[in-house]
């Protein structure tokens, strides 16, 4: 029986693994990173499963494919099926009705509804809930995929790849970018901060010209805030000026969170194409699954589904650009 | 024609490169449009937005880098050495920041920021505001462009002061003067050239239109018609009607 090699072990190579394994197929998952953890980008990220709002500012896939996550993942970890909601201030009301104007799947909602659904939320008139969307914790996630792959027989090496390998997969985010070229890295900053003071029970956008800025609840008082969008290849800091408008936006939410103690600083870059979708490739004896961007969980199911589809059945859906088998 | 330091612009339209969903549609904005300047920002990226650039470049216009978000003069000055080397070019687009939440330009650091840049042999396209006095002092600075503001940037309000955007285009008639930010709609930017600009410079209108690559196209459209327009020598507005066919005979004199 033919063996899958899984090369890295972020969110995208760890749901092929699991979409592999679910059809029946053997695999096994190489990174010389070892387990999920901060060497990887997915670590950080926001764990949104958002396609309503992302489709504010993105194309028409995300929206469709993104709509498979929830319940993809709802099968394999923890989803809190919560909703999100935006909001903005006063001066800011032309960036909620253009919000609206662009995408679907929400109610407004008012001055009274708003702190029904967040009571912490009590400065805002006007906001969009998006009732069907979720989020999950993404590093909970990626430790619990890899524990269930382990149990269901899937062997992770702390280690390269072997060269030359037959029925590879990689999925090695932007560290592939030595064999695809228009792959990019869009720089990301993020905070975690611990708030008791604050209760939040789903995640929250705040729209603002300058930095539309969500944050996440962990649980426990524990939030993830975000996200920085810059066209940079520079990981290896944060600015003080991401740190301000970031914390300052969650100032403007509730002023409690000036009273947040700050847990981690977060950098990383996302694997992008030029049009920031995902991309299926393959190459001799390689596939390729990339270019998640900044929709890891959000279509990393469907990007998974791809590959199996692919790799499996030689069936060629929306993502394969380019099949040179 | 006027030139930009000698560069004849191949038309009107100059776009930036900030906020559109994705490269890939930054990319087909241009190539529709066929907006012959690109803007591009230096600041944030910090000297590590290599594939970015290399895309810009790639687009085969003429790059006009700019110092987006500096707040002082010593910033900008280095921001702008900095797209000397990325660019090749010694075009910048010089842009000092007074408040952060109107994005208004400080003419004061401005001023001494172009004359700087102008001893160390740039080429500089200010930002300002369209008070007179501020221009007179950037030409004397060694400016051969002004860019003053229609609006704050990406408000897309328009023309907000008229009056004195005209004023200023009868102050500098030699001068080439760009509409620089403000622009919402096609119809602000054929005004723009209707009153006799030379260019108009815009971005947030474009990359955050529901689809940027009509929103592009549209706004080439209309600096064409607007320049058009403005060659044409437009009859003035007049309070009474003026028949466009002879009155005589008809029968409201009888």
């Amino acid at each position: 029986m033919t063996v899958w090699s899984v090369i890295g072990a972020g969110v995208a190579g760890l749901a092929v693994a699991s979409e592999l394994v679910s059809r029946g197929a053997r695999v096994r998952v190489f990174d010389p990173g070892g387990p999920p953890g901060p060497h990887g980008c997915s670590w950080w990220a926001g764990g949104m499963l958002a396609p309503w709002c992302e489709y504010e500012n993105a194309e028409e896939p995300v929206l469709r494919l993104g709509q498979m996550a929830i319940d993809w993942w709802a099968e394999r970890t923890k989803v809190h099926k919560r909703g999100t909601l935006v909001v903005a201030n006063p001066r800011d009301f032309p960036d909620l009705r253009r919000f609206a104007r662009r995408t679907e799947g929400f109610s407004e909602v008012n001055k009274r509804e708003i702190p029904r659904l967040e009571p912490d939320l009590q400065d805002f008139s006007k906001g969009l809930y998006f009732g069907a969307e979720a989020h999950l914790d993404p590093r909970q996630t990626l430790q619990n995929l890899t524990c269930q792959l382990r149990d269901q027989g899937v062997q992770f090496h702390n280690t390269l790849a072997p060269p030359n390998l037959e029925n590879a997969i990689d999925c090695r985010g932007l560290r592939a970018r030595d064999d695809l070229h228009d792959l990019r890295g869009v720089k990301g900053e993020m905070l975690v901060i611990r708030c008791p003071d604050v209760t939040l029970t789903r995640p929250v956008r705040l729209l603002h010209p300058r930095m539309p800025l969500y944050i996440v609840p962990r649980g426990d008082g524990v939030y993830m805030l975000g996200a920085t969008m810059i066209e940079s290849e520079d990981s290896s800091r944060i600015t003080a000026r991401s740190m301000l408008e970031l914390l300052s936006a969650a100032y403007a939410l509730n002023p409690a969170f000036g009273e947040a103690e700050v847990l981690e600083i977060g950098v990383d870059l996302r694997p992008a194409f030029p049009d920031n979708l995902p991309r299926i490739r393959r190459l001799r004896r390689t596939i390729y699954a990339n270019g998640l961007y900044r929709h890891g969980y959000l279509l990393a199911p469907a990007l998974a589904k791809g590959v199996a589809d692919l790799a499996l059945d030689n069936k060629h859906s929306e993502m394969v650009d380019e099949d040179r088998a | 024609m006027k030139t930009f330091y000698g560069t004849q612009l191949p038309n009107p339209l100059m776009l930036g490169t900030a906020q559109y969903p994705s490269p890939a549609i930054l990319e087909q904005a241009f190539r529709d449009s066929g907006a012959g300047v690109a803007t591009v920002s230096l600041r944030r990226e910090s000297g590590a937005g290599q594939t970015f650039w290399q895309m810009i470049r790639e687009l085969g216009v003429l790059v006009l880098p700019n110092t987006a978000g500096c707040h002082t003069v010593k910033e900008a000055v280095t921001t702008a050495h900095m797209a000397r080397e990325v660019f090749d070019t010694k075009w910048i687009k010089l842009e000092l920041i007074g408040h952060t939440d109107s994005l208004q330009p400080d003419v004061f650091q401005l001023v001494e920021a172009a004359r700087i840049l102008t001893d160390d042999g740039f080429e500089v396209f200010p930002y300002t505001t369209d008070d007179l006095i501020v221009g007179e002092r950037l030409l004397t600075a060694g400016c051969e462009v002004l860019m003053p503001w229609g609006a704050p940037i990406g408000s897309g309000r328009g023309l907000n002061n008229e009056y004195a955007l005209r004023a200023m285009r009868a102050e500098f008639p030699d001068v080439p003067l760009v509409i620089d930010a403000g622009i919402g709609l096609s119809s602000h930017a054929a005004h723009a050239m209707e009153l006799g600009f030379d260019a108009v410079l815009l971005n947030t209108a474009v990359a955050r239109a529901g689809d940027p690559v009509v929103m592009a196209k549209a706004m080439m459209q209309a600096v064409m018609a607007g320049q058009l327009a403005h060659q044409a020598d437009p009859i003035e507005a007049r309070d009474m009607a003026e028949p466009s066919t002879p009155v005589i005979g008809k029968a409201f004199l009888s």
